[in-house]
């Protein structure tokens, strides 16, 4: 008997070390010169270890740049703006610790980040209550901004505080459902998630789309995204016979799926959102060749407004890619140093007292044409911004398809 | 077109997996009553072990390079679950059994930090060499050549360690020390040494398996161990903890059950929505529950009830 009450109790105790992965966070903020200028925080939160780390620390180094080049730039006149960056593994827990830690700092005047959108809802309502401003350049999840109700057309504004430089879900589910159908010629999609806010919210916006222009979702399925072995989904994909794999979710489990499922005999392209558009998504998956992804915005590399911000990145020497989210990071957090310096020019050039409440209040007339094009935000705190690009794998890289400013339908 | 055969391919190869990792914990639990938590990140070093071969000589022919990859991996897995031993779970060889318990899940989190924080790059999934070719084509099933070498691995493991528990001296002072240490003991046997002997056999097969997690999945990761660990733990459970059979059995039964309720659990009416890969880790544990309600012992466990 004591055995087996032993294994019961060893079970819930690996339950329990199972969740706590170990907390550690990486602070590090460029050096400080102080002179006579006010020091002005922004911070960064971005999952820089782990899975999604290539993501995570484009995300931080973007920012990083940003605030480097406005400082060399001088662009708010007595202003030094710092950098600090956290770590969140993706974890929605540790993200919240480190939105309790930026609102601790009272230096800290915006926050960029985080990448994930299951994340970003644990720290929204604490910068909500502490009047912080949040600019996400990667956050699709469409409720985050809108609520539940958007789906049925009754969309609200959630939190005061929250922007996003990144489009919404649901533009970008539809924009994949639209290029499938009619660009790619695919009537037959196989759908399948990892449960999470990001992916399933983009699966659903992706099938309301596709089934609505005619196209058949022969099946669907869910997956644990801390899964590897896909093979007993993959040899379901093969009996429904579908044209293609939609899969809402990010890289580290996306790429051995389309691997197995090109190992298995299946002869079909996956697609996925801006989750799977990473270079490390070709790295982890030995045949990603013709599978395709969407992403925000146009490819950087086609933009003039974004040639600068490449030669500065290059300039800079950082050791990680900008990744998919370079741009959308760097325009984040110039949208916050530009209402810094609003709200600086409206006091006599000095950082007023409560900056966060007159940073969150010049955010509303931020307009600036940046890495991605023209930044601003709407009612909802959502990117006025609705340019897509869909890309595909052609001999071992992303190369941009088919770009277009997608209109939200209502 | 049936896709029964290929579920069942794919339930064996991921079951042999399982099982080759569930024997480490086995061994060591029917000789010391210790469950090695610690083991999944001894398998996740063997999978790095074998992939520093590959960035060693990154032009060389996979073939060639396999077997030298996975002496480097049983190598790695081996020095690491011998030193566990030795300076972990030794000191605290009296100690109550939650001691050295906690001390293995924590020496866990140890390896797991440490590939992360000094294996070069290892802050995200690394990929793996794998061998190229069409997938072979048996009884109905596409099964892959890179997932080959798990289902050759496996029972060759498995008939080598029977024979080796069973015919040679080692073998049976094992068998003497799992039965009765004191005993085993006072007749001459070194039950130090047989301890060690455990991790290490439980550690060369846990590298193996790991050498065919690569092959088969193309990719390694610093958290690898965290499930394959706890399924296999799972899998022990199933067969019987403590006996080796019974460990390998538990894996293929786990492997198995996963795949086919991934197939078919969909299928049965009134089960859509618990069908699917989402909920085969859920189908898996109610098997486990199930069986250990019925004997609580484990497929083929005996020994376990009667100690304690």
């Amino acid at each position: 008997m004591r055995n087996r009450s032993l294994l019961i109790l060893t079970s819930v105790l690996t339950t329990g070390a199972l969740t706590l992965t170990a907390c550690g966070s990486r602070d590090d903020g460029n050096g400080d010169k102080g002179g006579d200028k006010t020091t002005v925080v922004i911070g960064v939160d971005s999952p820089t270890s782990g899975d999604l780390s290539a993501l995570g620390l484009g995300i931080k180094n973007s920012a990083d740049l940003a605030a480097k080049t406005a400082n060399k730039e001088e662009y708010v006149k007595g202003i030094e703006f710092k950098i600090e960056a956290l770590d969140d593994q993706a974890q929605p827990n540790i993200g919240q610790q480190n939105a309790a830690k930026f609102i601790g700092n009272k230096d800290v005047v915006g926050v960029v980040g985080p990448l994930n959108s299951s994340v970003s809802q644990s720290m929204q309502k604490p910068f909500n209550d502490a009047g912080l401003t949040q600019v996400s350049p990667a956050n699709t999840g469409t409720e985050l901004t809108q609520g539940d109700g958007w789906k049925t057309g009754d969309s609200k504004r959630q939190f005061k505080t929250f922007f996003r430089t990144a489009t919404t879900d649901e533009i970008q589910g539809a924009f994949a459902a639209n290029y499938l159908y009619n660009t790619a010629k695919i009537k037959s999609v196989f759908l399948i998630d990892d449960q999470k806010t990001y992916g399933a919210g983009l699966a659903a916006s992706f099938k309301d789309t596709f089934t609505k222009l005619g196209g058949k979702i022969v099946g669907s399925d869910h997956v644990n995204p801390e899964d590897r072995d896909f093979n007993a989904v993959v040899t379901q994909v093969k009996k429904t016979g579908a044209d293609a794999v939609y899969y809402g979710g990010e890289y580290p489990a996306a790429g051995p799926l389309s691997q197995q499922l090109k190992d298995a005999g299946n002869k079909i392209p996956l697609m996925g959102g801006d989750g799977i558009y990473s270079g490390d998504f070709i790295k982890l998956n030995k045949k990603a060749e013709g599978d395709l992804a969407t992403s925000v915005g146009k490819p950087v590399e086609q933009l003039d407004s974004a040639k600068k911000f490449i030669a500065d990145y290059k300039a800079a020497g950082y050791k990680d890619a900008y990744e998919a989210y370079g741009g959308s990071t760097y325009d984040a957090t110039w949208s916050i140093i530009e209402a810094v310096k609003i709200a600086v020019e409206g006091n006599d050039g000095k950082l007023p007292e409560d900056a966060r409440a007159k940073v969150l209040e010049a955010m509303a007339k931020v307009k600036f044409t940046g890495v991605t094009g023209d930044v601003s935000f709407d009612e909802f705190g959502d990117t006025t911004n609705t340019m897509m690009t869909a890309y595909q794998v052609e001999k071992g890289a992303w190369a941009p398809k088919f770009s277009e400013a997608v209109k939200p339908q209502s | 077109m049936n896709e029964l055969p290929q579920q069942l391919a794919n339930g064996l190869i991921l079951g042999a997996m399982y099982g080759l990792i569930a024997v480490g914990y086995t061994m060591v639990y029917g000789i010391v009553q210790l469950i090695n938590f610690a083991h999944g990140e001894i398998f996740m070093i063997g999978g790095f072990g074998a992939l520093t071969i590959h960035l060693w000589f990154p032009d060389a022919p996979l073939l060639a390079l396999i077997p030298l990859m996975i002496v480097f991996a049983v190598i790695c897995s081996v020095a690491v679950g011998a030193a566990a031993e030795r300076f972990a779970y030794r000191p605290l060889r009296g100690a109550p059994r939650l001691a050295p318990l906690i001390t293995a899940i924590g020496l866990s989190l140890v390896l797991q930090q440490a590939i992360w924080k000094w294996y070069p790059d290892a802050t995200k999934d690394q990929p793996f060499p794998q061998f190229e070719g069409d997938p072979l084509s048996f009884l109905g099933a596409d099964i892959k050549v890179n997932s080959l070498f798990i289902l050759i691995a496996a029972p060759i493991c498995m008939i080598a360690l029977g024979y080796f528990v069973n015919k040679t001296r080692a073998g049976r002072g094992m068998q003497a020390t799992a039965q009765d240490p004191d005993t085993a003991k006072l007749m001459g046997v070194n039950t130090d040494r047989i301890i060690v002997m455990a991790f290490a056999i439980g550690a060369a097969f846990a590298a193996i398996a790991a050498v065919g997690y690569g092959l088969h999945q193309g990719q390694v990761g610093y958290l690898m161990g965290l499930i394959m660990g706890l399924k296999a733990f799972t899998a022990a459970v199933l067969g019987g903890i403590g006996n080796i059979y019974g460990a390998m059995l538990g894996g293929i039964v786990l492997g198995l059950a996963e795949a086919l309720a991934t197939g078919y659990m969909a299928d049965v009416p009134g089960m859509d929505l618990f069908g699917g890969g989402a909920w085969k880790d859920v189908w898996a544990f109610v098997l486990l529950i199930v069986v250990l309600l019925v004997r609580p012992q484990g497929l083929l466990g005996e020994r376990v009830a009667d100690r304690a």
